[in-house]
């Protein structure tokens, strides 16, 4: 591919860019409706779970490994692990099960 | 430890988890028949993870560039939620061109981990975050454009699962201290099930994100309204916000 590969590029990489830095720069003010803030408040963890939850069970190929892994990290997040140690032990577990 | 100390350390599992993403996405790059140069293009100008596979496929098929612009639209209008979100609790030090230039950041890890501080964020802060995430975004295209498939089967498989237990690591510490979170949490896993395995309609990752985002929030928002305080913002808002921040910090000196 020759020069449509950068025009291919240029047209993904400014629509991507376009939707993360307009609202970014848009709502420069403090948004003043309690009830805004209070949705803007929940929208990281609904966000994070959503994104987790179907897709990490079909994330191994395997839903007995992917589930070892949701499991590992479930278990370590409530005993207030860090981020990277939930990653990574939830990796190994992945591994380790996935071996068998 | 100083702010931007900070953010290049809670970067570092996240540089990690795309190291590994993007591996995968490098491959495929140069197996479609890119260069490995442009490949890596690709992920230094986008930063996304399922918006540059979709494009990929959009352009190794020679698609129209009205496709091209409305598939990325689709898959990652979820990043205009989070840019809203983090523009409510960036500090003064975010001034329109620092807004322009951090935009590029805005990814699904980098937000959550951003907007899971509890407090604002500041630009010294932000910067460092994103450094090891663009690094490791960058160097694991190229890796995985260079060799092609060398890793086992068993390493990139448990790989896959990095950066979903790093979010899981975000969402349910706090879910055991706020009930209200726990309540958005279940609201907004219990409509993504249900998005995925419904059999009306097709419907992209990205848009689901949005549906169950605002579906759960907008519940959270309507039963659990948080404290008004002018000053404050996220989770500080919370009825329990002073033990939740405290045990924050301990988790990320950790």
């Amino acid at each position: 591919m020759g020069n449509e590969f950068y025009i291919y590029l240029a047209v993904m990489a400014v629509s991507t860019y376009l939707v993360r830095a307009i609202p970014f720069v848009a709502f420069s003010r403090k948004i003043r409706s309690r009830f805004v803030r209070s949705l803007l408040t929940y929208v990281p963890y609904a966000v994070l779970s959503a994104m987790t939850v179907p897709a990490i069970f079909f994330s191994t190929g395997s839903l007995l490994t992917a589930s070892v892994g949701f499991v590992t990290a479930l278990v370590l997040s409530l005993a207030n692990r860090s981020l990277i140690t939930v990653a990574f032990f939830s990796c190994l577990a992945v591994f380790i099960v996935g071996l068998f | 430890m100083n702010s931007f100390k900070k953010g290049i350390f809670d970067g570092l599992p996240i540089g990690l988890g795309y190291l590994a993403v993007s591996f995968s996405f490098g491959i495929m790059g140069t197996g479609y028949g890119l260069t490995v140069w442009q490949t890596v293009l690709i992920s230094m100008t986008n930063v996304t993870s399922a918006g540059q596979f979709a494009g990929l496929n959009i352009m190794v098929g020679m698609g129209s560039y009205i496709e091209m612009i409305v598939s990325q639209l689709v898959i990652n209008s979820r990043y205009s939620l989070m840019s809203v979100s983090l523009s409510q609790s960036v500090d003064k030090s975010f001034t329109t061109k620092i807004r322009l230039l951090f935009g590029q950041f805005v990814t699904d890890e980098i937000y959550a981990v951003a907007s899971s501080r509890g407090e604002d964020i500041g630009r010294r802060y932000f910067f460092g975050l994103c450094i090891l995430p663009y690094i490791g975004w960058t160097l694991g295209t190229l890796l995985g454009a260079i060799s092609g498939d060398i890793l086992p089967a068993s390493v990139s498989t448990a790989l896959n699962v990095a950066l979903y237990g790093m979010f899981i690591a975000i969402f349910v510490p706090p879910m055991k201290k706020a009930l209200s979170i726990t309540v958005v949490v279940l609201v907004s896993i219990c409509l993504s099930v249900f998005l995925y395995f419904q059999p009306f309609f097709e419907i992209s990752s990205g848009v689901s994100v949005i549906i169950c985002a605002v579906v759960a929030s907008v519940v959270g928002a309507v039963f659990f309204p948080i404290k008004d305080e002018a000053d404050k913002n996220g989770l500080d808002a919370l009825n329990s916000a002073d033990t939740l921040s405290e045990e924050r910090e301990v988790r990320h000196g950790e």
